[in-house]
């Protein structure tokens, strides 16, 4: 089926090659956090940086390699928007997560 | 940088369009984009609340009882994989090959239905297993969370079938590509919040 494809390069909105290497590297980089956990005994801590340097690599390849998101002043709105949304998705996340702690600690709930 | 405007000619609007796009299409694409940024943040209150209720079980089972990472991990390949084949049906599309786009977007269909499947296999086990949506705080959170991820995946295969009827009857016009480039936005989407779901759920579940 791979051979029906024929590139011819130069298309504006992506490539076999473009796409190939996107799936390579998602594969890649769910594998190594599937296997440090299913593995198991590495110190927790670790365990959790490789977690989430695996997930935010991996958001990185598919933006770039399947979304095409690039630097381009044809991209800007789109670029500006995401960093926007990450900015307002960081303080939801965060500042619940945080506050929420805090008031579980005040409480006297916490463990 | 290098373009020096001296004086505006008539009808410049400020925009710089491509001369073969058409003006509508990239507006309706960044209209589409900014939906999902709004998706972005529907996500995020229902990551958020997750993380909050992550340790209220109220006494009954843990995911560390019922997570089971080979089954998400073929969850997770048959996602990944249809983001590419969906990558593949729009190369089909840009070279007006009808074939092309059609047999990948099947392949990208059975992938969707197949980690649906899936899904609800799981959700019905859970269920099964007595860790319903109204066990505890931590599995409403569960449910709701991974639910409406499933639920955009279910809506993104239905709008893929009315994009085929589209396809068969006009063929691969103007409009059917913004379409498609829409959707194309759209599963891509639902793949990069799928990877913060098995990276906060299910690996730091079971870890």
């Amino acid at each position: 089926m791979a051979r029906s494809v024929q590139t011819h390069g130069g298309a504006a909105h992506g490539s076999v090659k473009e796409y190939v290497w996107g799936l390579f590297w998602s594969v890649v980089l769910t594998a190594i956090p599937f296997a440090v956990v299913m593995i198991g005994g590495f110190d927790g801590r670790l365990t959790l940086a490789i977690i989430l340097l695996c997930a935010v690599a991996q958001i990185f390849v598919q933006l770039v390699f399947f979304l095409h998101m690039n630097t381009s002043s044809e991209q800007a709105w789109n670029t500006v928007s995401a960093v926007f949304i990450v900015l307002i998705v960081a303080i939801v996340v965060l500042g619940s997560i945080w506050i929420m702690n805090h008031l579980n600690h005040n409480m006297l709930m916490g463990h | 940088m290098a373009t020096q405007m001296i004086a505006p000619e008539p009808g410049y609007t400020g925009f710089v369009a491509e001369e073969h796009h058409h003006d509508y299409a990239g507006d309706t694409l960044l209209g589409f984009w900014i939906y999902i940024m709004s998706d972005c943040i529907l996500f995020a209150t229902l990551f958020a609340t997750y993380a909050v209720l992550g340790n209220s079980f109220a006494g009954g089972l843990t995911p560390k009882d019922l997570f089971d990472l080979n089954f998400v991990a073929v969850e997770t390949g048959l996602l990944l994989l249809s983001s590419f084949t969906f990558g593949m049906a729009m190369l089909g599309a840009q070279h007006k090959n009808m074939t092309q786009l059609l047999l990948w977007l099947g392949f990208t269909f059975s992938l969707g239905g197949g980690f649906l499947a899936m899904e609800l296999y799981e959700f019905y086990h859970f269920s099964h297993e007595g860790a319903g949506p109204t066990t505890s705080a931590y599995w409403s959170a569960f449910y709701a969370l991974v639910g409406t991820h499933g639920l955009h995946v279910f809506a993104g295969m239905f709008w893929m079938v009315f994009l085929v009827i589209h396809l068969l009857k006009d063929g691969i016009t103007e409009a059917n590509f913004t379409r498609l480039s829409c959707l194309s936005l759209f599963w891509h989407f639902l793949d990069i919040i799928w990877i913060c779901v098995f990276s906060m759920v299910y690996l730091m579940g079971v870890m």
